[in-house]
This record gives C-alpha cells, sequence and structure tokens, in this order.
C-alpha cells in the first residue's frame, strides 16, 4: 500500500509540473530476461502502382463502353460494363477515386499550390472529358459507379415534364458554383461530403447519409437516375462538352423513319422530338423575344454576383476558421460542451484572437470576391438558359439531345430501322 | 438557294464545333499538364501530428469509418513499461490488476502482458481499438506519452477532405508524404505552449 501512495505522490507531482509533458518521467527499462521490444508498427499506405492500376481500369472500362455505344450500338454491353464499374469502382475501391469528386482537387491545385494532385487524380479528372468530346457522355453510360446504382435500380421511369426537367437542371450548376468555391477557398470538399451512395458502397455512413442515399435509391426507382441528372456538378462539364463531341450515339443506325416507336423509350427525358413543320407563333415574335432575353443576360449576372457578394458570409460561415472566430464570440454562458473543446484548444494553440480575427477578414475577403463570381455565374447560367428556351431550331427527326443523353443506348433497341449491310 | 444555305450553315457549325472542340481538348491537357508537373514528387496522404494532438476524442466520431481509421499505436521504444500505467488504469484505480473496472480503455483494447519485476508490456489490440484517445491523454498526464493517436494507414481511405481534420479542435491534421506518413512525438518535440489560465473565459 504504502508503494502506491508514493507512486500517485510522484504522479501529483509530475502532473502539475508545468512545460515537462514531453519529459521523459520514466527511464527506458532494462530487462534482465533479455526481452526485446517490439518495433512500433507503422502500416503503409496503399501503394502506388494500385492507383496507376485503377488508371487502367478507367481506361479499359472507358473504351468498352464507348466501343459499345458508338460501334456495337448495344444496351447489354453498356450495362455490363457499368455492371463492372460499380463492382470495382463502387464496392470494391468504396467510391474513391471518382472523377466526380476530382473537380475539387484539381480547383484546390490550380488555388493552392501547396497542395500537390496525384497525376492519377488528373487522369481521372480528364480522361472521361476528352472521351465525351469524341463519344458522347459514356462515362455517365458504363464507368460512373453512382450512375450504375441509380440504373439498375430504374424499375418504372416516369416521364417529367419539361419545364421541370428545365428547372431542376439548374441545380447542378450551382453545386458546381458552391464546390468550386469550396474546393478553390480549401474549405471543405463538398462533392465528397455529401455523395449519397459512398455510404452503400462502403456498407458504413452515418444515419442520415445513410437515409439521404435511400431517399435517392427510392426517387430513382421511377424518376431515372436523379443524381445524375438534377445534382451532378461532373456532369455539368460533361454535358457542355458532350455537345459537340465528335462522335455520338443515334437513336437509328440509317435513317429515321418517325414511326415514333423511341418516342417513350428515354427514362431521362433525353429525346428531341421532331420540331413541328410549320412553328407555332412568328418568327418574328420569336426573334424579338430571343434578342429580349440575351439583353437581359448582363443585368442577370450583375444581379447574381451582387446577391453572391451579399451572402458571401453566410457562405463563408463554413469555413472552420471563420466558424471558431464566431465560436469565441459566443457569452461564456452559452458555450457548449463541443464548443468549449474547441476554444480551449485555441487558448492553448498559443495564436492570439486578433491573429484570428486578421486571419478569418482574409478569408471572408476571398469569400466576397468567390461570392461575385458564383453569384455572376449563376445569373449568366440563368440568363442562357432563359434565352435558349426561346431558340427554335430545325430539325425533322427523333434525335437524342447531345447534352443531356447519358448515352445508355436503350433508345436503339425501339428502333426498328436495321442497319445497312456493310457488304 | 436553301438548300445550299443550309448547307453552309451546317458547315460552319462543323467547323465551330471542331475548334471548340479542339480548344477544349487542349485546355483540359493544358490544366493536365499545368497540374502534372510536380504531380510526380509523390503522393500525400493525412496523418494527424502527435505533438499536437489534445485527445479530444474527436477522432473516435468523426471519421467516415466505424471504428476510426484513427487507431492508438504505441512507440514501445519511449515506454517506462510502468506497472501503475497512466494509460491502462483509471485514476482511482486501487488494485492494479486487469479487472474490466481498473481499465481507462473503453473495448479493453490495450493488453497488459507481465514481462519481468517490475516490468510490463503493453500492447494494443488494433480491432478493438477504437481512437478515442483516453490513454493516450491517460500517459501523457502521467507517463512518457508513449501511447500516440495515428492514423492507421491501413484502414484510412484518404479521404479528400478527412472528416476528422475538418473538426479537430488543434488543427492537428496535415497532408504529408506517403513515403513517411507517420508523426511520432519523441521526447522533447513538443512545442512550448500557452498553458491557459484558469477562469480565463
Amino acid at each position: 500500500m504504502k508503494k502506491f501512495s508514493v507512486l500517485f505522490l510522484l504522479f501529483f507531482i509530475l502532473y502539475f509540473l508545468p512545460g515537462t509533458s514531453y519529459a521523459q518521467r520514466f527511464p527506458k527499462p532494462e530487462f534482465d530476461s533479455g526481452h526485446v521490444q517490439p518495433p512500433t508498427l507503422t502500416p503503409a499506405p496503399r501503394a502506388e502502382f494500385l492507383a496507376w492500376f485503377d488508371v487502367l481500369v478507367l481506361i479499359g472500362s472507358l473504351s468498352a463502353a464507348s466501343w459499345f455505344v458508338i460501334k456495337k450500338r448495344s444496351r447489354k454491353g453498356v450495362f455490363w460494363v457499368s455492371l463492372f464499374a460499380l463492382a470495382y469502382f463502387g464496392f470494391y475501391r468504396e467510391g474513391c477515386i471518382c472523377p466526380v469528386g476530382s473537380v475539387q482537387n484539381v480547383v484546390l491545385a490550380m488555388f493552392h499550390p501547396a497542395y500537390i494532385i496525384p497525376a492519377t487524380v488528373v487522369i481521372f479528372f480528364s480522361l472521361p472529358i476528352l472521351f465525351t468530346l469524341f463519344f458522347g457522355r459514356t462515362f455517365c453510360a458504363g464507368v460512373c459507379p453512382l450512375g450504375a446504382i441509380q440504373d439498375i435500380v430504374l424499375f418504372k421511369p416516369v416521364k417529367l415534364k419539361p419545364w421541370v426537367q428545365t428547372a431542376l437542371g439548374l441545380i447542378p450548376y450551382i453545386y458546381l458554383g458552391l464546390a468550386i468555391l469550396y474546393a478553390a477557398t480549401a474549405t471543405d470538399f463538398v462533392i465528397c461530403r455529401y455523395d449519397p451512395f459512398v455510404g452503400f458502397f462502403r456498407f458504413d455512413a452515418t444515419f442520415n447519409m445513410l437515409f439521404l442515399g435511400g431517399i435517392f435509391l427510392l426517387v430513382s426507382l421511377f424518376i431515372g437516375r436523379p443524381y445524375c441528372r438534377f445534382l451532378c456538378p461532373y456532369g455539368v462539364l460533361l454535358n457542355l462538352t458532350s455537345r459537340i463531341s465528335r462522335k455520338h450515339i443515334a437513336i437509328t443506325p440509317t435513317e429515321c423513319i418517325q414511326c415514333r416507336l423511341c418516342e417513350d423509350s428515354c427514362p431521362f427525358g433525353a429525346i428531341e422530338l421532331p420540331s413541328p413543320v410549320k412553328p407555332a407563333e412568328k418568327r418574328e415574335t420569336s426573334v424579338r423575344r430571343f434578342i429580349l432575353l440575351v439583353i437581359i443576360i448582363p443585368p442577370l449576372v450583375l444581379a447574381g454576383g451582387f446577391a453572391g457578394s451579399m451572402l458571401h458570409e453566410n457562405l463563408a460561415s463554413v469555413h472552420p476558421k471563420v466558424r471558431l472566430a464566431k465560436q469565441l464570440l459566443i457569452p461564456s454562458k452559452e458555450v457548449t460542451e463541443d464548443i468549449k473543446v474547441n476554444i480551449d484548444a485555441f487558448k492553448t494553440s498559443g495564436k492570439t484572437v486578433n491573429e484570428l480575427y486578421a486571419e478569418v477578414d482574409g478569408i471572408l475577403k476571398v469569400f466576397y470576391v468567390g461570392g461575385w463570381l458564383l453569384g455572376g455565374f449563376l445569373g449568366l447560367v440563368f440568363g442562357l438558359t432563359l434565352a435558349n428556351l426561346s431558340k427554335f431550331k430545325y430539325q425533322p427527326d427523333y434525335i437524342p439531345d447531345k447534352g443531356t443523353c447519358l448515352s445508355c443506348a436503350r433508345c436503339v433497341d425501339y428502333c426498328p430501322v436495321k442497319p445497312e449491310n456493310p457488304a | 438557294m436553301d438548300q445550299q444555305d443550309q448547307g453552309n450553315k451546317i458547315d460552319r457549325r462543323k467547323f465551330l464545333n471542331n475548334g471548340i472542340r479542339a480548344g477544349i481538348a487542349i485546355g483540359v491537357g493544358g490544366i493536365g499538364y499545368g497540374l502534372l508537373k510536380n504531380a510526380f514528387s509523390g503522393e500525400l496522404v493525412w496523418q494527424l501530428d502527435a505533438s499536437k494532438c489534445i485527445q479530444c476524442g474527436r477522432c473516435a466520431t468523426s471519421c467516415v469509418l466505424t471504428p476510426s481509421a484513427v487507431k492508438c499505436i504505441h512507440v514501445y521504444a519511449m515506454c517506462g513499461y510502468c506497472d501503475l500505467c497512466g494509460g491502462f488504469f483509471r485514476p482511482e484505480t486501487k488494485q492494479l490488476n486487469t479487472a474490466a473496472e481498473n481499465q481507462l480503455c473503453p473495448t479493453s483494447a490495450l493488453k497488459r502482458k507481465f514481462i519481468e519485476e517490475p516490468f510490463f508490456e503493453y500492447d494494443i489490440i488494433e480491432d478493438l481499438c477504437i481512437g478515442c484517445g483516453k490513454c493516450v491523454k491517460g500517459c501523457e498526464s502521467f507517463g512518457n506519452g508513449s501511447l500516440q493517436l495515428q492514423v492507421n494507414h491501413k484502414l484510412c481511405k484518404n479521404c479528400n477532405q478527412c472528416a476528422i481534420a475538418r473538426v479537430c479542435p488543434s488543427e492537428a491534421f496535415s497532408r504529408v508524404p506517403a513515403k513517411n506518413p507517420y508523426l511520432f512525438k519523441s521526447f522533447g518535440n513538443k512545442k512550448p505552449v500557452n498553458k491557459p489560465v484558469e477562469g480565463d473565459e
């Protein structure tokens, strides 16, 4: 019993000795029995060559998907490629690495040179864009695991009204803008944090994220690929590049006979119907409206930018430093346990409050500029979408809308026209 | 006339599309090249600086994995092999045995092994460890500080943005070169800190 009390006294003294927390309080033991201290276990990270193997798999599956879409025109082929991608990039690689999230890495690397972006991530970002430039969104059709998991549960697609589709189609631009803003300010990687399906891939997530993922899958039963069409920020980039793609899936292998069989075949509402022979209104009216809508784009950009800059403090409050500065201002009575940990840690860090405030001031300035840019960008997108609505393009056939078409090749099975015999 | 007009129109569109396509290809390639120039200097992984860690317990709850990829790792070379281990026993423990009520670890992940009088060795059962840092706090307060929290790279998914780094109050998390992915503390490398004055709110 005496031994204990001496030891406790010793601990008591040591505990309150200031600044000695890392002194060697107890000497290194000398073993008589010849016992050897085991080494410290330091498990190595995943080997780098495996990341290059991922790149090979990406190239392989992109090529396979493009070949099945463009050359073979085979829905079955695309489906099996997408199942493979779901198994590999989804369940085996557990959702990371993915081109959708790589947008943020690229932006972070552009604005913060100290962050060294791995070469494989750059390739994961650019390859699907380059493939889309030549073959349409074959990445979405066959390689994206997030798309595949929604696609395989599509049970009974419901057609959405065009205006609903156009309106919801604006959300990805907002999401992309926010993701870029937060990546450029090194605040957070929102796309990854709010990825609804990564929890399924890992069989592990918070309840909220699993719940969100469950809702998305439930909606996917009836509305084709809701995440891809109405949220995916990478889809915005692919949508824009796909519009000028060199080749693109066509519903009919030769010439459309207007049989209307494919009319309802697209679960994503991406088939453009033939335009009526005579436009519903006079050319002058639509041209005048188009000009009017183009003229209001600059004011929309300015208004968006102004609104964005007004919101910059709200946007910035996600940043950990801004959050901490706010917490320091909370009256001590209202401080919760959780916030107290942050405040105490800050007080022991040796930084003064003024230094923090100066830093936060800088962050807020960056967000002010970012708010202008984000708002302006959204104003521009909104204006262009409006102007596009009154654009009249004459086309006689059933064709896929190159921007929103996900190249899933469902429609080709509905076309009764047989390809011309090459012989 | 009409036919010809349309032909010209399509050609113009094709020409424009080709131009834009080439532009985007060059743009994406340029961005890629610019970023790739120093991309081969080695990958980065997340790690927490053990000398900055204050054992708040958020590593156990904030990781995207359950249990957390942050584990207690024992730096045996720093251990004093104490009988009365501040990391193993609760502070008010009267009897130094492995009874559950004496143990600080909520999951009994710390294994105590008799070596020779008066030395005991403490091993961490990795599968049981949840990274709460209770033992680390005990060891740092009463012992040599040989128990340390570290990101276990066999488990870590190396998320784009570490979910723990976002909430770490002492900003201990950073991206470190994958070639040298552990940040242990050793005797004497603790930076001087301003201790908070009691009641200073």
